[in-house]
């Protein structure tokens, strides 16, 4: 019950091709995640998945079959939209329950089901107010139980926290975290956000320019990334790349390196830099070097620590966390 | 607002300039209803005096309700703008709806002749129109002015409600599509409750200039049954004696109803107009 396979997937707009030949396959109560940057084209294959859009080319398969000509309302799915998308003419209550009267389900069973999802989402106390009357958190939370009382095969997410603010993006995380684990349902949610994706997700698809980059757990995309790209999509603050030739390597084009990975050292290390800017966040502390022709080099270090600002240190690379990329962008291994 | 940024200078200096422009548009309607009230020779004598003990008199009123059927063109006037304003607020926001929504070849051509109409009046086509009426039998009936006046509405109307249309979230609409609502519902009770001030404001645009006309009902219903107001008034304007008490009181009343239709759109209307300005 719920697993989804798309074959070859191609959207064009025009001229234009959005999606380049996607394909995936889901299992039954998989959490994955679609990120990358905008305009990857993310969205656009969510809505494909949803039935709001045509593929171009290729097929959809929702538990083994095939629903490209099956309208959305007939697909077992159910969305969850960055703008909420509720209807403001209609309670918290009707919101929940008009997909279920259209679908002519019997009275004590939609009652049932909003009872369950009101439950679910601590929502007891709204159930009679209009959605103008709720603040935001609490209306994206409706919009996620008018999702749960239709039962759906899938779940969809389209960047449903984008509109929250961060408090609240947190606690809407480990709300959609919780729901997962009680429904073990299929969960397909698109972001561009990776703190979201690495927090959430049992696999990330990774998007960029309308084909899939990688698919993978988060620690496996953190720890093994397959190219260029996921490298710098995945891990916050970004890994630093330089050239192989700046550090007299020539078994590689390029090397990549996470700041969590670079200690720094007065006197003596791989590279050598100017701090051009350190930020304090408590925790840990970034520091930026400038490292002349091998670019700006950024340290994570853990704790507080405080350097001069011109003043000049050595950066030393983990030599167990190197990763080399070939001319083409791909990792070496 | 008013403390930081505007001197009381130049508050007089718009209050003045806005209460000049107030007078100059009222001037017409006030001059209307204060001689409505008055006796032939006070009209004429002083035509700016108000009605006083003296030169007040209602025989303009009388006349009106004696001679011609008025209560029949007031039917006919009421009849001939509601139905026009329902069709064209229907199938206007229906085309609207279709341009802003759905992507199909010739979309933008299509939006573009729909809206040919606002920049060609329809007047232009008065003698084909016509022949068309006479073939269709339709001439002197109340029907023929519905059917002008719809058309001379919907390019305005489509132009207009298509823009606000583009504004509504496609979020609202896919919710109600995955829901499982018809397109008609998702146009009639999601998207039309969102637009309304747009609605109102197309509604007042259309509906003065069909209350007011005079043309089409000289030309396609002169006919003593299918009169409207604007053309009833004309009765008591003649080649050689104007009967002014009768015309000024039969344009008195005839700027009632309007004025009433007005108000109730208004609310809406001035929303209409400064959304997108203030969110």
């Amino acid at each position: 019950m719920g697993s989804l396979a798309l074959n070859n997937i191609t959207k064009s707009f025009g001229k234009v091709d959005v999606i380049k030949g996607v394909d995936l396959e889901v299992k039954d109560g998989e959490f994955v995640i679609f990120v990358g940057p905008s305009g990857c084209g993310k969205s656009t294959l969510l809505r494909i998945i949803a039935g709001l859009e045509d593929a171009t080319g290729g097929s959809v398969e929702i538990d083994g079959a095939a629903v490209n000509a099956t309208p959305p309302s007939k697909r077992g799915i159910a969305m969850v939209f960055q703008t909420y998308a509720l209807y403001p003419h209609l309670t918290v209550r009707d919101n929940m329950s008009l997909g279920l009267k259209q679908a002519k389900h019997p009275a004590a069973q939609i009652a049932e089901r909003v009872e369950m999802a009101t439950r679910m989402l601590s929502l007891e106390p709204y159930l009679d107010r209009r959605p103008a009357e709720l603040s935001g958190g609490q209306r994206q939370r409706v919009a996620i139980g008018r999702a749960v009382v239709r039962k759906p095969k899938l779940f969809l997410f389209d960047e449903p926290l984008s509109n929250l603010d961060a408090a609240l993006r947190v606690n809407t995380r480990l709300e959609i975290a919780r729901l997962h684990r009680e429904l073990g349902s299929t969960m397909i949610y698109v972001t561009h956000d990776q703190t979201e994706a690495m927090t959430l997700a049992d696999r990330i698809v990774v998007l960029n320019a309308g084909r899939i980059e990688q698919v993978g757990t988060p620690m496996e995309l953190y720890n093994d990334p397959a190219n260029l790209f996921v490298a710098g999509f995945i891990g916050s603050p970004q890994m630093n790349f330089i050239e192989a030739s700046q550090l007299g390597r020539q078994d590689a084009k390029t090397i990549g390196v996470r700041p969590e990975h670079i200690s720094v050292d007065g006197t003596e290390g791989d590279i050598k830099g100017r701090v051009s800017h350190i930020e304090h966040l408590g925790a840990d502390t970034n520091v930026y070097l400038d490292c002349g022709e091998a670019g700006l080099v950024c340290a994570r270090l853990f704790g507080e620590h405080r350097f001069g600002i011109d003043s000049t240190l050595h950066a030393r690379f983990d030599a167990r966390r190197l990763y080399r990329f070939d001319d083409q962008g791909k990792v070496i291994r | 607002m008013s403390t930081a940024r505007h001197s009381p200078a130049h508050s007089i200096a718009a209050h003045a300039i806005l209460i000049a422009y107030t007078v100059i548009a009222l001037f017409p309607v006030v001059v209307i209803v204060i001689n409505a009230f008055k006796s032939r020779k006070a009209i004429f004598r002083a035509p700016l005096s108000l009605p006083d003990a003296d030169s007040f008199s209602l025989i303009g009123f009388e006349t009106v309700l004696k001679q011609g059927d008025f209560l029949l063109y007031f039917q006919n006037s009421l009849i001939v703008t509601i139905v026009s304003l329902f069709l064209v607020l229907l199938f206007g926001a229906m085309a609207a709806f279709a341009l802003s929504e759905y992507r199909f070849r010739g979309n933008t051509l299509m939006g573009l002749y729909l809206a040919l109409g606002i920049m060609i009046p329809i007047r232009l086509g008065t003698v084909a129109i016509l022949q068309m009426m006479v073939a269709s039998n339709l001439v002197n009936t109340r029907t023929a002015l519905i059917l002008v006046y719809t058309a001379q509405g919907l390019p305005l109307a489509v132009f207009i409600l298509s823009e606000f249309m583009r504004q509504v979230s496609d979020d609202l609409k896919n919710a109600g599509r995955i829901d499982g609502l018809s397109e008609y519902r998702i146009f009639f009770r999601l998207v039309l409750p969102l637009v309304r001030p747009a609605m109102a404001t197309v509604a007042v645009f259309t509906m003065i200039p069909i209350w007011n006309d005079l043309w089409f009902p000289l030309i396609l219903a002169p006919a003593e049954e299918t009169k409207t107001v604007t053309l009833g008034a004309q009765v008591f304007i003649g080649q050689f004696v104007t009967n002014w008490n009768a015309v000024l009181a039969a344009l008195s009343l005839a700027i009632l109803p309007v004025l009433i239709l007005y108000l109730i759109f208004s609310r809406q209307l001035i929303r209409g107009i400064t959304s997108g300005a203030v969110k």
